[in-house]
């Protein structure tokens, strides 16, 4: 760190990164709860564990190859391109920049940040295939979705050098397409070949509701997740660079903060932006759902979701109109895919999250029209082609269609779905017994040391 | 053309101040915001008025006694 502007711009970048990821934490905790309150009393214990166990397992993952394809994969073979490795090399994991490091404050706490990303990805389609997917099953799931897909999406489309940004104009400021819609397009890949839950449709084909059991901490989870949700908007910043730094067309020696491409924004922008499409989003889903209460919590989510991709540029009214048009679509599309292909997405995760980014890409495509997507030469500027065009690689391409072939694999081999027996019984039971065991054990040892004192 | 009035970074950013889309459309756009809020008020009311309505006709006196006793 060469003088004192340099050392105190540094510090402020290593800790503004590393209070995201402390915010970013609660997502999880979110998501852990919004699971585990809308799973049935027998699946508990599962429904948590398979969820706190995509903790580890994208970290090791992220760490020993996840990071180090997102610094390599940018223009990966699209439009003759190949593997940077020269970029790549400074991030695999015998780098020295990944340590201990005092030479380097700022790999760390960036590569943190977009880790808790990794989780978020991993964690949506956790959500949707509740109640009936073996744990092993997802976990190779929460790998390639949490450590390859959206990470090789994110070089892509979410890198200042990525070639959807070069050649598509593509911009997706706080990640509409680059987690949610992926993650979405990945659990509907998922949720064909697994099946719904035993009596999630009547014979002839209507849903039934399968009520939570929990609804307030259903509630809370939703609530820590809105809360996460900052850092995660925080974290898709970089939080104060100067142009000579970004090196891009930009004059003058004005400092400002900047998306992910590294083009103008300032955080009083998406502070503004995300509190009035959580609005937005809100007041549609509670009007389009006719007040239930899940549904207008989950409309608060996919109303941020559906704007993020424009919440860098958007005026806050914009903002609060395209989250309310994105919950009636999203509302909608959710029940007629449901009726229609008997699809059983446990937790609206397609819906809230695939749905709402796919279509907030498209719009951002309209309202955005030839704004510049980077603040260096000669890339395409936003548009509508481009936007959609985006929206089809992150749901389908890195999305569903992964999804869909894994889940395929798993279940030809056998290892995707648990036995009828088990989920009538109940993952708790069939899985963990020895909890249940223990419990009769102890209770039926202090019973007989009662009758023995009597 | 640019939404945003800008079509490339190529600026000092001394310079720049507004930067969202459609510039000059604020007035208009508060409208349309107003509208928003006070159509969402009105739908409420209507429906909160029939929901309350529908309810107080669906009382049955045991369901209702065992809801008391549950607090």
């Amino acid at each position: 760190m060469d003088g004192n502007l340099d050392a105190l711009t540094t510090v402020f970048t290593e800790f503004y990164y590393w209070v995201t990821v402390v915010f970013m934490f609660l997502i999880h905790v979110g998501f852990c709860m919004y699971e585990v309150g809308a799973s049935r009393a027998r699946n508990h214990m599962h429904t948590l564990m398979k969820n706190i166990m995509i903790i580890p397992l994208v970290t090791v993952t992220f760490f020993l190859f996840g990071w180090w394809i997102y610094w390599a994969f940018p223009n990966f073979w699209v439009f003759g391109g190949s593997i940077d490795f020269e970029s790549g090399a400074a991030n695999l994991p015998w780098s020295e920049n990944m340590a201990t490091n005092l030479g380097d404050r700022i790999t760390g706490v960036f590569w943190a940040a977009f880790l808790l990303f990794s989780w978020t990805a991993a964690s949506i389609v956790s959500g949707s295939v509740i109640e009936r997917i073996r744990s092993s099953a997802l976990w190779v799931h929460a790998v390639l979705i949490g450590s390859v897909f959206w990470i090789i999406d994110a070089a892509w489309g979410w890198h200042y050098a990525g070639w959807m940004v070069q050649k598509l104009g593509y911009h997706d400021a706080y990640a509409s397409g680059v987690i949610h819609a992926i993650a979405g397009g990945y659990a509907l890949g998922v949720i064909m070949v697994l099946g719904p839950r035993i009596g999630k449709f009547a014979k002839d084909g209507t849903p039934r509701d399968i009520p939570p059991h929990n609804p307030w901490m259903l509630t809370i989870g939703i609530f820590l997740i809105y809360t996460g949700f900052w850092g995660f908007y925080a974290a898709c910043n970089v939080p104060a660079i100067s142009p000579e730094a970004i090196g891009g067309q930009i004059t003058g020696t004005t400092w400002t903060a900047t998306n992910i491409y590294l083009a103008p924004t300032s955080l009083s922008a998406i502070t503004f932006n995300f509190l009035m499409s959580l609005s937005g989003g809100l007041m549609a889903a509670y009007v389009v759902s006719k007040g239930d209460a899940f549904w207008t919590f989950s409309g608060g989510l996919a109303g941020v979701i559906t704007a993020s991709a424009g919440n860098d540029l958007y005026h806050p009214i914009q903002a609060m109109i395209v989250a309310a048009i994105g919950v009636v679509i999203v509302y909608n599309l959710h029940y007629w895919v449901e009726r229609k292909f008997k699809l059983d997405d446990a937790v609206g995760a397609v819906a809230v999250h695939g749905y709402a980014g796919f279509i907030g890409l498209v719009i951002a495509g309209f309202v955005l029209w030839g704004a510049p997507s980077s603040p260096f030469e000669g890339y395409a500027s936003i548009n509508p082609v481009g936007q959609f065009l985006g929206a089809i690689i992150m749901f389908f391409v890195l999305g569903f269609l992964p999804g869909f072939v894994v889940a395929k694999l798993q279940s030809m081999a056998g290892v995707l779905r648990i036995p009828e027996e088990v989920e009538l019984m109940g993952l708790d039971y069939a899985e963990h017994h020895a909890y249940e065991d223990a419990k009769a054990e102890i209770i039926a040892a202090d019973k007989a040391a009662l009758a023995a004192k009597s | 053309m640019s939404t945003i009035g800008y079509e490339s970074w190529a600026v000092d950013l001394a310079d720049v101040g507004a930067i969202y889309p459609f510039q000059g459309w604020e007035v208009a756009m508060t409208v349309i915001g107003v509208i928003f809020w006070i159509g969402w008020h009105r739908i409420q009311f209507v429906r909160e008025g029939q929901h309350l309505e529908e309810a107080r006709k669906m009382g049955d006196k045991d369901k209702i006694d065992k809801m008391l006793d549950r607090y």
